[in-house]
């Protein structure tokens, strides 16, 4: 039997994607980031200042919720992984703890990050804030404007926010401006990349930092003795939520399903390519030039997806199905209404996903469970003004 | 060995310390006209720069120039087509990032890049572990690889690097992308490392600017690469005439330091 979603190969390859594909500036750093990595995690003391620290700071283990009116309505049984119910209220606290711990680890006192709805941020300048680190995040100028809250959570947090003005002004910029910066200062900063993405390590890294919620979360399934989830459900932008949770589930008999954004849907419009530091598929012109993404979330607005999500699409452990904006909003409202949770605009991507296919796709009376990747107050201004703007 | 390595290893036997700039094709009508204006003006290699939307190796004065390139509709074919009408002895470089290549499709890049008189790449995002696909096509056609050599990189993998790159060994003199300095860096710490290796003809570049930075480049290198300073000066119009002032001011600087 294949087993999926183990280390990648020594040139950080999952199957054809991935590698390390940076300026010779950073590979000296990448290699000792390799290292550094590979080393903590074969470290009981790590994982358990990990753990720890997960636990008594960052909420953890978060719960699975049953909802009982939202499956009544669809027909289907869903489940809820609750991500948004960890410290910062997103799923990516289990990343910048990670690198955190590991960016002292190494000696270093600084960290940079990227940001595109300022999850990440958050959550990096959280950590910072926590181990005493510097911290400096990249967020492109319009992310800046449609998540100004974050913005202002991030300098709260001690944390300086850069407006980055070049090329398309969202999140791959902030990559771009990110690595660029990490070039002048690798010495004694470490670049805490917010997604399963870049060069190696990082993609296997922040899966490896994700994989927690995906492996409680398929205890906490395994405690209700009603078998194996029938469908694994998360939203994918670079893809470190859907990756945590496949990797808690990608040697079961689980269909894993990945939902992109329809604007920026990177498997089912994009190409075999090479940015940031991988190969991957990629939303690019017939030259080769990297498109720009369009998303109703700033969280999605990535033009391609993790190495090892273009793997598990291209071998078929995985499936990747796409929303778009509209569906994304009815199904937001209706998980406020039914259960009283309010999702990320990101996490409404898998929402809209199950509530489309439920007694098509998904078969009636199937077992759901779906990541809810983080809490929704982020975007409620901008839903409102969508919304209203709609009347 | 290349072509390119045959050149550059003549013209540093020669006693000739090596002027190299770069210009990024397709920025405006005229920047064929500013590559001849180069060659007249005595640069010893000529870098091209193919624009990319994401380029992660190069700072605010390129990434404008990329954008006004790209908004004009260049492309790899169309930068090979003018370079094709070029009559000029200096060798050609492309610059750009592996995107590019990967896409058009290795094999069919190499080609072109051949039949359009190019002699050698660099390719900033294509690490010393990534080339091997892309120097085994480009060999075949006498395209030579170039690599960089930074600040961070340990000795060891410096004098690997030396001994892999081809036509000339890019010792970059500062930790830092593309762009304009007010001071020259430590390209020399560099040189020293890959000295060790090989004896590959070694140019500095990344912060270059002004003449003077360029000469006392020159003083421990074989040659200094100026991109940044004079793209800018072509974002501000200065054109062919300015190309051929700047960079007659750079080859003076840089003969006056001897051999």
């Amino acid at each position: 039997m294949t087993t999926y979603m183990g280390s990648p190969d020594a040139s950080g390859r999952f199957g054809e994607f991935g590698g390390r594909f940076v300026p010779e500036a950073l590979i000296p750093a990448c290699l000792e980031l390799e290292a550094a990595f590979k080393d903590a995690w074969a470290d009981p003391s790590f994982h358990a200042e990990y753990e720890h620290t997960l636990k008594e700071f960052g909420g953890r283990p978060t719960p699975v919720t049953f909802c009982p009116r939202l499956s009544d309505a669809l027909g289907v049984q869903v489940y809820l992984k609750r991500e948004d119910l960890a410290h910062t209220g997103s799923h990516k606290i289990n990343n910048v703890v990670g690198q955190a711990l590991l960016t002292k680890r190494m000696g270093k006192p600084r960290m940079i990050a990227e940001t595109g709805a300022g999850q990440h941020g958050v959550a990096s300048a959280t950590a910072a804030a926590r181990l005493g680190l510097e911290c400096t995040v990249y967020m492109g100028e319009i992310d800046t404007q449609r998540q100004s809250l974050n913005v202002f959570r991030m300098e709260l947090l001690g944390a300086k926010v850069v407006p980055v003005t070049s090329g398309s002004r969202t999140l791959k910029d902030a990559v771009n401006e990110a690595m660029r910066e990490w070039v002048t200062c690798v010495e004694d900063t470490h670049y805490c990349l917010g997604s399963v993405m870049g060069p190696h390590p990082f993609p296997w890294m922040v899966r490896e930092f994700q994989s927690i919620l995906g492996i409680e979360a398929a205890a906490q399934f395994q405690e209700l003795q009603i078998g194996e989830p029938d469908y694994v459900v998360a939203c994918v932008g670079g893809g470190s939520n859907a990756a945590g949770m496949f990797a808690g589930f990608a040697n079961s008999s689980s269909q894993l399903v990945g939902v992109e954004a329809a604007g920026g849907s990177a498997v089912g419009f994009g190409t075999p390519g090479v940015l940031h530091g991988m190969r991957s598929l990629l939303i690019q012109s017939e030259v080769g030039q990297i498109e720009e993404a369009h998303s109703i979330s700033a969280g999605l607005d990535y033009p391609g997806i993790g190495p090892e999500h273009a793997h598990l699409a291209s071998s078929g452990r995985a499936k990747y199905y796409s929303a778009n904006d509209e569906e994304v909003l009815e199904a937001l409202q209706m998980l406020s209404r039914l259960e009283g949770i309010i999702p990320a605009l990101e996490t409404a991507h898998a929402l809209a996903w199950v509530i489309r296919e439920a007694g098509t796709l998904i078969p009636r009376g199937s077992k759901v469970l779906l990541n809810l990747s983080g809490r929704g107050d982020k975007d409620v201004a901008q839903v409102r003004d969508i919304l209203r703007g709609a009347q | 060995m290349t072509t390119l390595d045959i050149r550059l290893r003549e013209l540093r036997d020669g006693g000739r310390k090596a002027l190299v700039p770069y210009f990024l094709g397709g920025l405006d009508d005229e920047w064929l006209e500013c590559v001849k204006a180069a060659a007249f003006a005595g640069a010893d290699a000529i870098e091209i720069g193919v624009p990319f939307s994401d380029p992660i190796m190069d700072g605010k004065v390129i990434q404008e120039a990329s954008l006004r390139a790209l908004g004009r509709g260049t492309t790899l074919t169309s930068v090979l087509e003018g370079l094709h009408t070029l009559d000029i002895d200096v060798p050609l470089i492309v610059m750009t990032y592996f995107n590019i290549f990967h896409h058009h499709g290795l094999e069919r890049s190499a080609i072109e890049l051949h039949e359009a008189g190019v002699l050698g790449t660099i390719v900033p995002d294509l690490s010393l572990e990534e080339i091997a696909p892309w120097r085994t096509v480009s060999n075949e056609h006498d395209v030579a690889s170039i690599l960089m050599t930074a600040l961070s990189t340990p000795p060891e993998r410096a004098m690997q690097l030396a001994a892999e790159t081809q036509g000339f060994a890019y010792a970059a003199a500062r930790m830092a992308v593309t762009g304009v300095a007010s001071d020259e860096g430590r390209g020399d710490l560099v040189v020293e490392k890959l000295r060790q290796a090989s004896t590959v003809p070694i140019y500095v570049g990344i912060g270059i600017t002004t003449p003077e930075q360029a000469a006392a480049a020159c003083a421990f290198a074989d040659g200094a690469i100026v991109g940044s300073a004079l793209v800018q000066r072509l974002l501000d119009g200065e054109g062919p005439k300015g190309v051929e002032q700047f960079l007659g001011e750079m080859r003076s600087a840089i003969n006056a330091v001897g051999r």
